[in-house]
């Protein structure tokens, strides 16, 4: 976010004066917060700073609904959960992509805390960007396709789908997708660039033991996979700790690019068909058994 | 004018994008109808990401005795039987469909040594029975289904709060009118059928762990249609919620812990829920610590631990415990894991949980006790549904999911959530299809969508108004103290008082800024449900003069027969608003047919 200007919103008539260095009847500890929020909107904007008593063990999502409720009922930004699970409040904090909910106030350092919306994105208002780039992009992921279930249903050891599991405890934050070179410097390539968000999902998908979709081609010729060159700001930013770039993209690399230019793994394929099938071949081998239970 | 502002016209709209509104719209839209799904927020956020337990279904998997009846009757008998017998029944039934279905959807639920879905103890539940993914089962249960509705093309309009529905001449809903909340501009609906899927309305509460949205718009809305409330005194107040720091206060702290191990202690170290048994479920609780210890390996060696007792027990007796001075530094009591697993069990069974409390309150609880206290977390209470196609009272309009009541009768076990909003989500697709597609369709009223705008409209072009942020935490501190865990007729009279002194100044609300992305204005529009529900939930608490689940009156601190055979109905007949009076009756509760009632005669 480039600073425009930095201006100090008075306290607004009307309302409590619990600003300048806590005054206001709420415990305060030390000197209050200091907090600079990005206001504006698609025409521009610049960060305003608010002041107000510090409360013990908040996170800045805290922070910033106090203000909303003495200071500037219509800041706008987004939140659901408030406990880290529903990846709704992410924003730049300190410069730094981060969810609102899990960022302590105590843990930062001292002087005002500052809050920007992910850069990545338009803005919407405030610290509310239109993130529809990544809901566009769901759409172009081609379902998960599973073999018809056996008699006795489906059977999965542990192992094999924990692999799986790390990348579905994705809260879609979107913040890999904010902090992602390709994108965030490179608008023209949101065309052509799933990013890491959706390298995940495929990857999770291509892991998947009852998959039968291959989009090894798809992920390597339209969703930009070669674009990533593995600096992995999306996993240093990951909130879930999913190392997206060791566990997803550098597998999924590695097997679209076999899939691709591996002689001998083609002419394998060729002969002993060892990659996945279309889910109308996998289910002219399995003959569907009866739903499980009707 | 309807004609001013963008309109969409379709088969069937669901509002609300949780687990049920999903289920709901994939349901109609696998029929071939035109189906919107609308959410007030990003999709995938819904509250329903905050499960984390597990979903309940008799699959047997751990457990092969466990079958529907089963689980049907620890669900009757977890509701204190004031549940609909109909939707227990098919619950129970139908739930492990559901769960299959997810996993042929690409779910990765957690797995047996066989390779089967893992199912694991819960309370209230007599077997293993709650297929999980750790402790973010919700996450994935809401994530299969989102990604399952993209798949099919669903039309989705995210950030967009419904106002009001809106009915034909013959009093049947047709549409719904809301906002786009990015921009503020008006939007209306025009359907055969709507499906409310709104979820709960814990947001009236200071201590929650429900998220903003939970507001009670379907509630609200399907009692200003003119349907039937049913038993909305029921809340439940879930027994553990974080109490420190302040900030976190209210959340959720998953059932799971206590499931796999972790124990209630007092300041004094004791567990004390060995002290409240209720006669109930003595028979089948253990009645010594190493008994209950047993119970964890093998069901077979001992009773259940009391730690697993319903929600409602449970909560009553932290809330005792606290009350008696036996509480933990910050009005609490403690939950410990730390002692009893070791800490690799505990963050691969627990790994939300574990870093909730490392961040949120810098807590290890691989190596502390976690301090906990009730908290409100759900309404058992709701819009009255037919069973079988989850259709209200009023044509046109069904609900399933927190917002539909019957389902959990006075007390929802842990597990029966996740379950409940398939199942039914689910059924209230198919209910919403048969109507739909007999029905000519009739065209909208447009005085009634001018009508809900200018309402909407007016905090914008009010100056020097109250604050709605002011008035939003005043309603919180009135149901806190007043209509919380534990009531009495006359602090919920005064509760009634103050809640018609609220919904004055509501009328007197202003908000600065414009329409664009405005939190201040779009919480003065949250504010008629928020006020109306909490009335409905106030009444309804000062009527049963009784205790039963999560409803408890200090004044009439036992069951009362008499109560236990009805629900109590609220309306408001021909339809209202916020100012409009809501009638309430009692009403003779289904009776259930003799097989079924069987299963509560044999011995356990």
């Amino acid at each position: 976010m480039t600073e425009v200007a930095t201006t100090t919103t008075p306290t607004p008539a009307g309302t409590t004066p619990r600003g300048a260095g806590g005054t206001g009847s709420t415990p305060s500890i030390g000197d209050g917060v200091r907090m600079r929020i990005w206001r504006g909107d698609p025409a521009g904007g610049a960060f305003e700073e608010y002041r107000l008593p510090a409360q013990e063990g908040e996170v800045v999502l805290d922070v910033v609904h106090r203000i909303q409720a003495t200071q500037a009922p219509d800041l706008a930004c987004r939140w659901n959960c408030k406990a880290g699970k529903c990846g709704s409040c992410s924003a730049e904090i300190n410069g730094k992509p981060r969810l609102m909910c899990m960022t302590r106030m105590d843990q930062l350092p001292e002087g005002p805390v500052t809050v920007a919306p992910m850069r990545t994105f338009p803005i919407i208002r405030d610290l509310a960007t239109d993130v529809s780039f990544n809901f566009e992009m769901a759409t172009r992921v081609p379902a998960f396709a599973p073999a018809p279930p056996p008699a006795e249903g489906y059977r999965m050891a542990q192992i094999d789908i924990e692999r799986g599991q790390e990348f579905r405890k994705c809260i879609e934050c979107f913040m890999c997708q904010d902090v992602c070179h390709v994108i965030r410097d490179h608008e023209e390539n949101k065309t052509r660039y799933a990013g890491p968000r959706f390298f995940i999902r495929f990857a999770e998908l291509e892991m998947h033991p009852l998959d039968t979709n291959d989009r090894r081609d798809l992920v390597r010729e339209r969703m930009g996979l070669g674009l990533c060159n593995i600096t992995k700001c999306c996993t240093e930013v990951c909130p879930e700790h999913i190392k997206i770039t060791d566990n997803a993209i550098i597998p999924l690399k590695e097997r679209a690019v076999d899939a691709h230019y591996d002689p001998v793994a083609w002419l394998g394929r060729k002969i002993l068909r060892r990659t996945k099938r279309s889910a109308a071949e996998a289910a002219a081998l399995h003959p569907p058994g009866p739903a499980p239970a009707p | 004018m309807p004609s001013a502002h963008e309109t969409h016209d379709f088969d069937v709209i669901v509002i609300g994008a949780g687990g049920a509104g999903l289920r709901a719209a994939i349901e109609a839209k696998g029929r071939g109808l035109r189906t919107a799904l609308v959410c007030k927020s990003l999709l995938g956020k819904a509250h329903t990401v905050m499960a984390e337990g597990g979903v309940a279904a008799a699959m047997g998997n751990v457990y092969a005795e466990d079958n529907w009846q089963v689980h049907f009757r620890d669900t009757m008998r977890g509701g204190k039987m004031l549940n609909n017998w109909r939707m227990a029944q098919l619950h129970a039934q139908e739930a492990p469909d559901r769960v299959h279905e997810l996993e042929a959807w690409g779910a990765l639920f957690d797995r047996t040594q066989d390779g089967r879905i893992l199912q694991r103890d819960f309370g209230g539940h007599r077997y293993a029975r709650l297929a999980h993914v750790g402790d973010r089962t919700g996450l994935e249960l809401i994530r299969t289904l989102q990604q399952k509705a993209v798949s099919m093309g669903i039309e989705v309009f995210m950030e967009c709060k419904v106002l009001q529905l809106l009915r034909a001449g013959d009093g049947a809903v047709n549409g719904a009118v809301g906002y786009w909340r990015a921009t503020g501009e008006l939007v209306t609906f025009s359907a055969k059928a709507v499906v409310l899927a709104t979820g709960g309305v814990g947001k009236s509460w200071k201590y929650t762990s429900n998220s903003w949205e939970s507001t009670g718009d379907g509630h609200a809305m399907a009692l200003w249609a003119g349907a039937d409330l049913i038993d909305m005194e029921c809340v439940q107040f879930h027994p553990t919620g974080m109490v420190w720091p302040l900030s976190v206060r209210g959340l959720l702290v998953t059932e799971g812990v206590r499931g796999d191990g972790g124990v209630l202690r007092n300041n004094e170290g004791t567990r004390f829920m060995f002290d409240y048994v209720a006669e109930m479920f003595r028979a089948e609780t253990a009645d010594s610590e190493a008994e209950a210890d047993r119970w964890y390996a093998d069901h077979s060696a001992g009773r259940r631990p009391p730690e697993l007792l319903p929600r409602d027990e449970v909560a009553r007796s932290i809330n005792a415990e606290v009350k008696a001075g036996r509480g933990s530094p910050h009005g609490g009591v403690f939950l410990d894991i730390a002692t009893r697993r070791t800490p690799e069990y505990i963050r691969r069974r627990l790994p939300s949980m574990y870093h909730q409390f490392m961040e949120l309150a810098g807590v290890d609880i691989t190596a502390e006790a976690m301090e906990v206290g009730p908290t409100c977390h759900y309404i058992m209470g709701g819009v009255r549904v037919d069973a079988d196609t989850a259709a209200t009272t009023v044509p046109g309009l069904f609900a399933a999911g927190e917002v539909a009541g019957g389902m959990h009768g006075s007390n929802r076990l842990g597990g029966n959530s996740l379950s409940d909003l398939l199942v039914f989500g689910r059924r209230a697709g198919m209910g919403a299809s048969d109507f739909a597609e007999g029905a000519p369709g009739t065209p909208l009223d447009p005085a009634m969508v001018e009508d809900a705008a200018s309402k909407a409209l007016e905090p914008l072009g009010r100056d020097g108004g109250e604050n709605p942020y002011d008035l939003h935490q005043n309603l919180q501190e009135i149901m806190q103290a007043l209509v919380g865990i534990i009531r009495t007729g006359s602090e919920l009279t005064e509760a009634l008082g103050k809640l018609g002194e609220l919904k004055a100044r509501a009328a007197k609300v202003s908000v600065s800024g414009g329409r664009a992305y405005n939190p201040g204005w779009n919480l003065c529009t949250d504010l008629p449900a928020m006020l109306t529900v909490s009335t409905a939930v106030a009444q309804g608490a000062l009527e049963r003069r009784e205790s039963r689940g999560g409803h408890t009156r200090d004044d009439f601190p036992g069951p009362d027969p008499e109560f236990g055979k009805v629900n109590l109905v609220q309306r408001q007949p021909g339809g209202g608003t916020v100012d409009v009076e809501i009638t309430l009756a009692p009403e003779p509760l289904p009776a259930m047919p003799d097989d079924l009632a069987a299963l509560f005669e044999e011995a356990h």
